[in-house]
């Protein structure tokens, strides 16, 4: 009984230490900030501007910023505010969950192929073969496969979100799984960890308290890179058919279609392409702060 | 502006232009784009666009057409009619002159022989040639002397042009072809990729889906031509890239197919090194309505066959208030600009076969299609979706990827809103919903899904085989591993016998009555709703002279007679 | 290592062959029509003939076998025989793409000088800009230069090619004229002019391309030094009077390397894949244009080799970084 009080008391005074290392790195708490504006901004933007977005005014086509449309209007008269936070949507929801699904299998495979010996074969050799495979042919036998199913079982929308997410996360892991397993092979030779096997930790203990604490800075960078990777795949995916229906706007949609008005309306490219990198580089930041915040060497300092 | 190019057209086949000639190869190099990239010059055997127009440039035909839909001949005297005696009065034979003065680029003479090889090649049953429907109903080509040809048909074929005419059906020559015939046709890479021919140009390098170089023929048959010495035929990119590179970098002279939206090419035109140009052969967006009922829920080998007719297509008045909606002229404005016109039709051109009994559509009218639905007792529910006996009206509206169509879906979606008919959209990649890989769910003739929309057209300027398309016995099914052009399963016996009709007739004011016919009771059905008759749109650099943009022969028909300003 | 080596090239042999055959399952399954691009004017019944003229009317296991025997025998024997002058082939069939009908060999031979070019400078750029860009960020943490290394890595990553290279086309081609648009592939650098045009062309699509590998690389680099910076063998190098810049460049930077090292290795093989959206937007022309447009054309015998081949380097260049891990770091053994 009083080991488990004592227990999180250290864990909860860790957490505490870990929050305050956060809080000094001015970046990180830019970042997040940032972050939640964003997102806070997607949630809550419909309620708040409430043109749809897919609402198409026709005499209001290709119009300037103005009161009635801040960012102006598209080549069809939908409201680019409207369609840049709807869109914000359905990219951060993608990117987040496919980067997660990449990260959890690269990580997984990673370790279990950088530990274990006899796993380190088979697995990699299986690395090799998702390398291998062409995308393309890949993603249209997925949709073929499972999109009807998909969307019968989930209805359209979750049912394409479903598959969008697998999509990327199952085509994506393999850089991470290989980085992972890099750095466990050289990380399990290093003296605390010989140590700790020398005096019978179990493995899973070792993965958890003393592999993967070590390996989370090239996570960290893969989830980043991860995330910006994923909201472009959407938009390309949505070429195949396999994405959202296609007056569904998304960031990396909307960054595409705008490509060939650059000359004529430069701001249709200009917010997308912002907003994507805002993104990517407030989760950098974040990434960082936490990752100096988990370690315990930066911590003491 | 065509016409203050072109003074006259001689009977021999040659076109002259005001400018002065300077003589052959005197131009340097004109620089061509296309954004699909040619992956062969022989035509036979891929029957992609980009690969009979390329090759257009070596090859002819012994006729080809004009700008206006006329025959001209190219490599024949002269085009042969009933009236000249060239076609038997029973319209089962037809026999070319050839012209005698023809030498390949090889030096040597251009026979008869040649001709009847061609044939031979196309016709063989292993050599899987993409032409072989342009050698339809032929049972004999025959040899007359060196410069005399005969085609005989299985039957009366009133339109016999098939063999021989327009750029999908050039003459390769004998001695080079002669070791290719039949299953060879695959492995005769070197033929294949630099053919001999009659044309202003000679093969120089080939490289398959990048870039071809070519030079002026020496053994053409006009002394004074091509004006360019040399041609680079560049492929790849997209169309949006194509523009850029001849009417704003000028870096290329002519860009094939821009299918851009009209303000991007109007942005691209103030560059000011070269102008669009568009022509109109009988290309139509259209709209196929399903006949068959797609449900998922039924079991696969059912669902979209004629076994079950759609829920609510089947009804006419829904056919007819989805086509009252839509606002042609405003999809013509966003979508094509000058490469778009109004039309009611699936025949739209040439004029003597485009119809006009069903003009009403030219005007949107959503009040009077509410009407429609109201009288054919759809209701409103509470969703604003109508519905009767339970059947809710609600469509599932499928095309392939293409920024144009994607407005389209989303502008008509709205439309149709507005009338109480739900819409979910879908787009799929071109190279699966055209391919007709039979194991896909998603390919136009597997159809499931309630409406599509694509664009289709017809060679030449005869509908009879394109009106073919919508007979009964071409509807695809599981039977036929969904093989048939009656995408939309649309089945009318008064159709199909009025079509073996038009197979029959000779005289061209009926057969010309007759296609209307055929067009107005597709249109007046609902089964087709035609949205835009779609334009080719190119674009020259404005130092480029010469130029006749050609929707029903290859674009680059006349390249003989380009030049340099 | 020689042994773990030798085992690791037997054992690649049966993985490749595997691989292969999930390839050539997966495009089987993959919808998709050869006959896709022919215009909807050639009526279905011409298709029909024209798919048994490719061969496409027999069975499965057969295809793939012949597909097999043409890859590893006869493929080698006519590029052997075309090298040497003999003919060692004799008559086998050679393996054929399906939209040009010519040898798939040849083909690729055609598309690897302007790859190498673009695709293969870009990544040397990268990586020759990516490693002290990551270096001296993470020994200047948070410093304005690694500031700003950072906010260029992360836009760089996060705005895709299709639009940075289209921005460049917009400014230097369209606006200035410095640069062409559209990539020349007859171009044969012979003398200096033609070197300048070849230049010229390259700039645009290497810095495209060579910004979104840095941009990668970089990140990596920074990452693991950081980690390796704080270790505690660095504090006792520099106790015992070690030369900053020795403790830096050798021991940390040799130390950090396993990571960017994996990132490299996987690079390399895209080399040769080609960068699809790249190429198309410049009109390079290379391997990346190739295998796209056999992928819309259903062009099966292309992409199965083409990905076959891009199969090979993978399972290489991963045994190559496995070996280097070795090199890098003499604590980690194979046996």
């Amino acid at each position: 009984m009083n080991e488990t009080v004592a227990k999180n008391e250290i864990s909860s005074s860790q957490w505490q230490d870990v929050w305050d290392q956060f809080k000094t790195h001015r970046g990180a708490l830019i970042g997040s900030i940032v972050f939640v504006i964003i997102v806070f901004g997607v949630i809550v933007g419909p309620f708040l501007w409430t043109i749809d977005a897919t609402y198409i005014d026709i005499r209001a086509r290709n119009s300037g910023p103005s009161l009635a449309h801040p960012l102006g209007t598209d080549q069809l008269g939908r409201d680019m505010l409207a369609r840049m936070i709807a869109g914000g949507k359905v990219s951060i929801s993608v990117g987040f969950t496919a980067m997660f699904l990449s990260l959890v299998l690269g990580t997984f495979i990673g370790v279990l192929a950088g530990q274990f010996k006899k796993l380190d074969g088979p697995l990699m050799r299986f690395t090799d073969l998702f390398l291998a495979l062409p995308l393309l042919p890949l993603l249209l036998v997925m949709v073929m496969l499972f999109r009807e199913t998909l969307s019968m079982r989930f209805g359209p929308e979750t049912g394409t979100f479903i598959l969008i997410v697998t999509a990327i996360g199952v085509t994506s892991w393999m850089n991470t799984a290989r980085i992972v397993r890099a750095d466990v092979l050289a990380l399990k030779e290093l003296e605390f960890v010989t140590a700790a096997r020398s005096i019978g930790t179990k493995p899973s203990n070792i993965i958890s308290r003393h592999i993967l604490p070590n390996v989370l800075s090239p996570i960290m960078v893969s989830a980043t890179l991860g995330i910006a990777n994923a909201i472009i795949t959407e938009s390309a995916l949505s070429f195949l058919g396999l994405g959202f229906p296609p007056d569904f706007p998304t960031w990396g949609r909307l960054l595409f279609d705008a490509v060939d008005y650059l000359q004529q309306y430069p701001e249709r490219v200009f917010w997308p392409g912002l907003f994507i990198s805002l993104t990517v580089l407030s989760v950098n930041y974040l990434g960082d702060g936490l990752r100096d915040a988990l370690d315990p060497r930066i911590r003491g300092r | 502006m065509i016409s203050k190019l072109i003074v006259g057209i001689v009977t021999a086949g040659l076109l002259f232009t005001q400018a002065a000639f300077a003589g052959r190869a005197t131009d340097g190099t004109v620089k061509i784009i296309y954004w699909q990239a040619p992956s062969t010059l022989n035509p036979f055997l891929s029957g992609g666009t980009k690969d009979v127009e390329s090759a257009s440039m070596i090859i002819e035909p012994l006729a080809r057409y004009n700008q206006d839909g006329e025959m001209l001949p190219f490599l024949a005297k002269e085009v042969p009619t009933v009236a000249n005696g060239g076609v038997s009065s029973d319209l089962t034979s037809i026999t070319w002159t050839l012209r005698d003065d023809i030498l390949w680029s090889d030096g040597t003479p251009f026979t008869s022989a040649d001709v009847k090889f061609t044939a031979d090649y196309c016709m063989h049953p292993e050599g899987g040639c993409a032409q072989m429907s342009k050698f339809g109903g032929v049972t004999s080509v025959e040899t007359m002397g060196d410069y005399k040809v005969k085609v005989t048909f299985d039957g009366p074929t009133p339109f016999p042009y098939g063999p021989f005419v327009g750029g999908e059906s050039p003459i390769i020559q004998k001695a080079q072809f002669e070791s290719c015939i039949g299953a060879g046709a695959q492995e005769c890479t070197e033929a294949n990729f630099g053919p001999i021919g009659t044309g202003p140009f000679v093969v120089t390098m080939f490289k398959t889906n990048d870039v071809i170089e070519m030079k002026a023929n020496d053994n053409y048959r006009d002394p004074n031509k091509p004006a360019f010495a040399k041609v680079v035929f560049k492929g790849g990119g997209d169309a949006t890239a194509a523009g850029r590179a001849v009417m704003e970098t000028g870096e290329f002279d002519y860009a094939w197919n821009l299918q851009l939206a009209p303000d991007v090419i109007a942005r691209m035109e103030e560059g000011g090194k070269g102008t669009p140009i568009s022509g109109f052969g009988p290309l139509v967006e259209r709209f196929m309505v399903n006949s068959t009922d797609p449900s998922p829920s039924l079991p696969e080998g059912e669902r979209s066959t004629v076994k079950h007719p759609h829920p609510f297509l089947s009804d006419i008045n829904v056919r007819k208030a989805l086509s009252m909606a839509i606002d042609r002229a405003l999809l013509v404005e966003i979508g094509y600009g000058k490469a778009g016109k109004l039309t009611c039709n699936v025949v739209p051109a040439p004029a003597a076969y485009a119809s006009d009994a069903n003009d009403s559509c030219l005007v949107q009218d959503i009040a009077g299609a509410n009407a429609v639905l109201d009288a054919a007792g759809w209701e409103r529910g509470s969703d604003g979706v109508r519905a009767k006996d339970g059947v809710r009206i609600s469509i599932l509206y499928q095309t392939s990827t293409n920024a144009v169509r994607q407005d389209f879906q989303a502008l008509i979606k709205q439309w149709w809103s507005e009338i109480g008919v739900e819409t979910e959209l879908k787009n799929i990649n071109a190279s699966v919903f055209f391919g007709g890989d039979p194991g896909s769910p998603d390919t136009y003739q597997k159809f499931y899904a309630d409406v599509e929309m694509y664009a289709n057209t017809f060679n030449g300027t005869d509908p009879q085989s394109y009106l073919g398309n919508w007979v009964c016995s071409e509807i695809p099914g599981p039977d036929t591993q969904w093989q048939g052009s009656n995408v939309q399963r649309f089945c009318d016996p008064a159709y199909d016998a009025l079509h073996k009709k038009l197979t029959q007739t000779g005289d061209l004011a009926e057969r010309a009555t007759i296609a209307k016919a055929l067009n107005d009771m597709l249109m007046q059905a609902y089964s087709i709703i035609p949205l835009v008759h779609r334009g080719r749109m190119s674009a020259h650099a404005n130092s480029l002279g010469g130029v006749v943009l050609n929707t029903w022969d290859s674009e680059l028909w006349n390249v003989a007679d380009w030049y340099r300003k | 290592m020689l042994t773990y080596t030798i085992r690791r090239l037997m054992f690649a042999i049966p993985t490749l062959i595997f691989i292969s055959l999930i390839i050539f399952l997966l495009l089987e399954l993959a919808p998709g029509d050869p006959m896709a691009e022919v215009p909807l004017t050639v009526p279905p019944e011409v298709k029909q003939k024209m798919r048994e003229a490719l061969g496409l009317g027999q069975p499965l296991h057969i295809r793939y076998f012949k597909w097999l025997i043409q890859f590893f025998v006869s493929e080698p024997l006519h590029i052997l025989s075309n090298m040497t002058g003999f003919n060692l082939a004799g008559d086998a069939a050679r393996l054929i793409s399906w939209q040009s009908r010519s040898p798939i060999a040849d083909i690729i031979a055609e598309r690897i000088p302007q790859t190498l070019w673009v695709v293969g400078m870009s990544y040397v750029v990268g990586v020759l800009m990516a490693l002290p860009l990551g270096i001296i960020s993470a020994y200047k943490q948070y410093s304005w230069f690694d500031q700003l290394g950072t906010f260029i890595a992360m836009v760089g990553y996060s705005v895709p090619t299709f639009f940075t290279g289209v921005f460049l086309i917009v400014i230097f081609s369209v606006e200035l004229e410095w640069f062409p648009s559209i990539y020349d592939t007859t171009l044969r650098v012979v003398d200096w002019d033609t070197f300048v045009l070849q230049f010229k062309q390259m700039v645009m699509p290497v810095f495209v391309l060579a910004l979104y590998n840095a941009a990668q690389i970089s990140r990596f680099m920074r990452a693991s030094m950081l980690d390796n910076l704080n270790q505690d063998y660095v504090r006792t190098a520099r106790a015992k009077g070690l030369k900053e810049q020795t403790v830096v460049l050798i021991h940390v930077l040799r130390n950090s390397m396993i990571p960017v090292v994996t990132v490299i290795a996987l690079g390399v093989p895209t080399i040769f894949g080609g960068a699809i959206i790249t190429e198309q937007v410049f009109k390079v022309n290379g391997l990346g244009q190739m295998l796209i447009t056999a992928i819309y054309a259903n062009d099966l015998p292309m992409v199965q080799t083409l990905t076959f081949i891009f199969a090979i380097l993978i399972v290489l260049f991963n045994l190559i970084a496995d070996i280097l891990y070795g090199i890098l770091d003499p604590r980690i053994r194979y046996e």
